[in-house]
């Protein structure tokens, strides 16, 4: 029997009797947690990926963006296929879930990273056993675009010159006068200071040899203060310091070769596709890599541009400004516009069912009170095993969040309702459900309110972490400006954001006057 | 006419009401008063079907309350809080149609009603139309009685009508009061402690102490034939003001 037939027939029958009340309150209720299901899972798809769009991932830092740019201009230059990006996405393991679950399709990654990282086999060495260990994973690399981006050891262009120095081996010409600055994960981790030192058998001066962060030993070898300093190969400052990486001649360092890595999937649907990224195999070499991180570093140019620029075409049509934050602007709305439902449809009913039931009631404050306390960074964590990357476990974190001030201030303006409005109510023969609708929620909704109001604001500044998972939003433009320490990108993200709290304040002051019953506001 | 019949009730043990008896004939104006804890309260409370009583029959014109559903049992008792009760998120207009729309009465008939309402009460539009925190208690008291009569209910019941109200506007409304009565034309039960006011309004009086029916009858029984030591300290109590002569120079 339908829902529907159920319904006809509890409301045809001429004597109520109990058990057809019973089955429309069931009915009812059912129909209630159906549409509290259904509402935001219908709309999920909405801002989804498109159907058979290619989606490339990218890391949360320079290099990362601009290689995912590359990728995704060089696709969409040479086949119809559409292509969506989504760069910027925190760490490996974020982007490997991504892949796994088939919210992204390619993104690029390193072959060290991924014996390590992934594979959690730091012994795998060569392309080709990194390439067989991924096969149970359904995954697939790409040859080597070009550049290996490791630890090096770097001097002053003059500082070379001067000592005839080439490669690694060089610097015993010169150890027991040299002067050098290593950073702390250089001076510690195995891989790094004590085995180059052992496998080159050099002997610096240990007085001679500073510890110091990464981005002030850059100014110190430019002031002279210090000689030598370990970078990463491709680092944009080699350049913009006239810095000079000598060669590993002894095969020292591990092997960090940029490739593009592939869900199997994608390889098998789109062959055409996969071919135009292969053909990027070798063309990147280290001084491109590191003259494209300069140009988005340093002359803070965008990546697309960037990426547009390497690949001599022109550069995407690039949407406009207020496109782009029309983009997000929606991104952002969805995530805070169903996070809201969802404390509307679940909170307020929670709300209600701790006032009644007291032992249910102190646990589900609790429990809302507790979520509240985990760091959006380290829930969203949580939640990417059980729902992926992308808009999912945002929108799952923001419901999490928005949903103790909505339960809270439901249990605080329903409790503080005068219990002799309840007991005339019954009096005048309003039974449980309209005793509830028409007198308790209407008297306890100015309290309520305040809490939705209180969970819309915090949902939007919340929502800014979304981007870290690929969730887009204003988040995006925060999260890529903090990479680049690029103030004004990171204020495209702010600012709008905080427009949206002031709006959505502005916005509950005016539903407040249509919503707070008016014989509530005058007098309260 | 409204019965209470041998009606029982203990909390945790404790008697509140016994063997209580009361009957209101059709069209009379009866008073149930005692002081605080008499029962008084809960004997309103079992009228009204709030809460369960131990023993005994609420009957209305013979047939038991047990017979009517919750919703039929309220629209045949027209309850009238203490202080009107009123809600106050909803104007008095639709405080006093709240039911009648519940129920699905018709716009046309739901203003019809309202309209011979407040010229029964003596009550105008504009007040109908404000909030109950910007009625004076006198209003109140009339929208809460409109609010009660909407469902053209056999009984009206009042708790304390009075008592929130100025001295000196009480006197004038408990007249008013009484002609509102008659021109309803229901029979009415009113709930109160004060012994003047049950003296002024009502016909019929019955005294309860410690849950007992001390009394019933008219006030001049009360004050001429009073059944035992209590009905004449009741009274005396309630005689407000002592007179001149009988105060110490």
């Amino acid at each position: 029997m339908t829902l529907r037939m159920m319904m006809l027939r509890a409301r045809t029958s001429r004597v109520t009797t109990l058990r057809a009340m019973r089955a429309m309150r069931a009915v009812r209720a059912l129909r209630a947690v159906a549409l509290a299901v259904m509402v935001p899972t219908l709309l999920l798809p909405a801002v989804g990926r498109a159907a058979d769009a290619i989606v490339v991932g990218g890391k949360i830092f320079t290099e990362s963006y601009i290689l995912g740019e590359i990728a995704a201009q060089s696709m969409a230059a040479e086949s119809s296929v559409p292509v969506d990006r989504k760069l910027g996405m925190g760490s490996t393991g974020i982007l490997f879930e991504a892949l796994k679950r088939g919210a992204i399709d390619v993104y690029p990654d390193y072959t060290g990273t991924l014996a390590e990282a992934i594979l959690k086999q730091p012994q795998l060495k060569s392309l080709d056993e990194i390439r067989r260990a991924l096969i149970p994973m359904d995954l697939v690399i790409s040859g080597p675009l070009g550049f290996n981006d490791t630890y090096a050891i770097a001097v002053k262009e003059r500082f070379a010159d001067e000592h005839q120095l080439h490669t690694i081996s060089d610097l015993h010409r010169v150890q027991s006068s040299l002067r050098a600055a290593f950073s702390y994960e250089f001076m510690d981790r195995k891989d790094g200071y004590p085995g180059m030192v052992d496998a080159y058998q050099l002997h610096p001066d240990p007085q001679k040899v500073t510890r110091m962060e990464h981005s002030l030993s850059f100014q110190a070898i430019n002031d002279d203060a210090v000689d030598v300093i370990d970078v990463y190969s491709t680092d944009a400052k080699i350049k913009k310091f006239h810095l000079r990486l000598l060669d590993d001649d002894r095969g020292y360092f591990p092997v960090y070769q940029a490739v593009w890595v592939a869900r199997k999937a994608f390889v098998d649907k789109h062959p055409r596709e996969w071919a135009i990224l292969r053909k990027l195999e070798g063309s990147i070499s280290e001084t491109a890599m590191q003259d494209m991180n300069a140009q988005a570093d340093i002359q803070k140019e965008s990546f697309a541009k960037v990426a547009s620029q390497f690949l001599g075409k022109a550069p995407p049509a690039a949407e406009s400004g207020a496109q782009k934050i029309w983009q997000r602007t929606r991104e952002h709305l969805w995530l805070v516009g169903v996070a809201l439902l969802f404390s509307l449809i679940v909170g307020i009913p929670l709300g209600v069912i701790a006032v009644r039931f007291h032992a249910a009631g102190q646990g589900i404050l609790i429990i809302s009170a507790l979520v509240q306390t985990i760091p959006s960074l380290a829930l969203l964590c949580f939640l990417i095993p059980v729902f992926g990357v992308g808009t999912k476990p945002a929108l799952a974190a923001l419901c999490l969040y928005s949903l103790l001030p909505v339960v809270l201030n439901t249990f605080t303006g329903v409790r503080g309702v005068d219990p002799l409005h309840l007991e005339n109510a019954r009096a005048f023969g309003l039974n449980r459900r309209q005793v509830l609708f028409r007198i308790v929620l209407p008297l306890a909704s100015p309290t309520m309110l305040a809490g939705i109001k209180t969970a819309t604001i915090v949902s939007i500044g919340t929502a800014t972490l979304a981007a870290l998972v690929g969730a887009g939003g204003y988040g995006a433009p925060i999260v890529s400006g903090l990479s680049l320490n690029d103030i004004p990108t990171i204020l495209t993200g702010a600012i709008p954001a905080a427009l949206m709290a002031l709006i959505a304040h502005a916005l509950f002051e005016l539903l407040g006057l249509v919503l707070i019953p008016v014989g509530l506001r005058k007098h309260a | 006419m409204l019965m209470l019949q041998n009606i029982f009730k203990t909390f945790e043990h404790r008697p509140a009401l016994t063997d209580v008896n009361v009957s209101v004939a059709k069209g009379a104006t009866h008073a149930l008063i005692g002081s605080s804890g008499s029962g008084k309260t809960t004997l309103l409370r079992i009228t009204l079907g709030l809460i369960p009583m131990d023993k005994g029959y609420v009957k209305l014109n013979d047939q038991p309350l047990s017979s009517f559903t919750p919703a039929q049992w309220a629209d045949r008792i027209g309850y009238v809080p203490q202080d009107g009760g009123l809600f106050p998120h909803i104007s008095g207009r639709n405080n006093v149609s709240l039911i009648a729309r519940l129920r699905g009465w018709s716009r046309q008939k739901i203003d019809a009603r309202i309209e011979e309402l407040s010229k029964l009460v003596d009550l105008d539009a504009a007040a109908l139309s404000r909030f109950p925190a910007e009625l004076s208690g006198g209003q109140k008291q009339r929208v809460a009685i409109m609010r009660a009569a909407m469902m053209d209910p056999d009984v009206m019941l009042l708790d304390e009508p009075m008592a929130a109200l100025d001295p000196l506007i009480r006197r004038s409304l408990q007249q008013e009061l009484k002609s509102i009565f008659q021109r309803l034309n229901k029979t009415v039960l009113l709930v109160t402690h004060d012994l003047g006011e049950a003296a002024f309004l009502a016909e019929q009086l019955t005294l309860l102490h410690d849950g007992k029916v001390v009394q019933s009858g008219s006030f001049g029984d009360l004050l001429h034939h009073p059944a035992d030591a209590f009905v004449t300290s009741f009274i005396n109590a309630q005689r407000g003001v002592p007179d001149a002569a009988s105060v110490a120079a």
